[in-house]
């Protein structure tokens, strides 16, 4: 497994970590409401688990095992997956405090451009490299 | 494919099919006219899809495929994945469950069912991390 790879697919059990966390207090205080403030994450785990774990890992997997280029280097221009690694992981951080307590509309909508950056990144890193057996 | 693997990926399948049943439910709701209430399914539809689905199929190919963990132990203690399946499972269908019936008809037993169910599918996530960071390593 490349050195990326392990590094969005721990990313993306740490966030499952952050996920289901939030995701069992919230059910466990749908049945015995004992913090009302908890219906204010709700945001920040739909984010973990959606683009924090499940995002995270799918990308993790597919720069490990997609097919790889027949010359150095194998994998293509890895600079720009690790600049969706970072773009991601920022715009999760971005929208989730941009959605606890009062906050911002800016913040979130910062964090929902750099996600979409990263995607459109990982996008065109990745698009060469779906190719058919024996091609270059 | 080892035989947890096959569990993980065939409870994920009838998940799927019970989430798009639900989603259906959903969307038939207006047109039918049946009563508003079933919108409080709409937490059990997507839970289905993204719990006993998604995170299960991603379970079951992680157990399978991912870097050895050592030569004793290819894919790190089969127990604790076995506990896994286990919690995930049958905490998702308590969640099932309980949470429209809760909706529906407020009881002390759809409470403490709620409570459980988060606490088996909290700790199915969390053996699940424990037991897979360890294989995610160069070889």
């Amino acid at each position: 497994m490349p050195r990326l790879s392990i590094w969005f697919i721990r990313s993306a059990l740490t966030y499952l970590v952050l996920g289901f966390t939030l995701g069992a207090l919230l059910l466990f205080n749908k049945g015995f409401p004992f913090y009302p403030f908890l219906w204010g994450l709700l945001p920040s785990h739909v984010e973990f688990v959606l683009f924090g774990w499940t995002v995270q890992l799918v990308m993790g997997m597919a720069f490990w095992i997609l097919p790889r280029f027949s010359k150095s280097p194998f994998r293509g221009n890895e600079k720009l997956a690790w600049g969706t690694f970072i773009l991601i992981n920022v715009g999760i951080w971005l929208h989730v405090l941009g959605t606890i307590g009062s906050g911002s509309q800016w913040l979130v909508l910062t964090g929902r451009v750099a996600e979409a950056l990263g995607i459109v990144v990982f996008a065109v890193y990745l698009w060469p490299r779906i190719k058919g057996v024996g091609a270059p | 494919m080892p035989p947890l693997t096959r569990w993980f990926l065939k409870s994920s399948l009838l998940f799927f099919i019970l989430s798009v049943l639900f989603g259906l439910l959903l969307a038939v709701q207006t047109p039918l006219k049946l009563p508003a209430s079933i919108v409080a399914f709409s937490p059990v539809y997507f839970h289905l899809f993204m719990v006993g689905w998604v995170a299960q199929l991603i379970f079951g190919v992680v157990f399978w495929m991912f870097p050895k963990y050592s030569k004793e132990k290819p894919r790190g203690s089969e127990l604790l994945g076995w506990i896994v399946f286990g919690l995930l499972n049958v905490g998702l269908a308590l969640r099932v469950i309980a949470e429209p019936a809760q909706a529906l008809n407020p009881a002390l037993v759809w409470s403490w069912l709620l409570a459980v169910s988060a606490v088996m599918q909290w700790l199915a996530g969390m053996i699940f991390v424990a037991n897979t960071w360890g294989r995610v390593k160069e070889r």
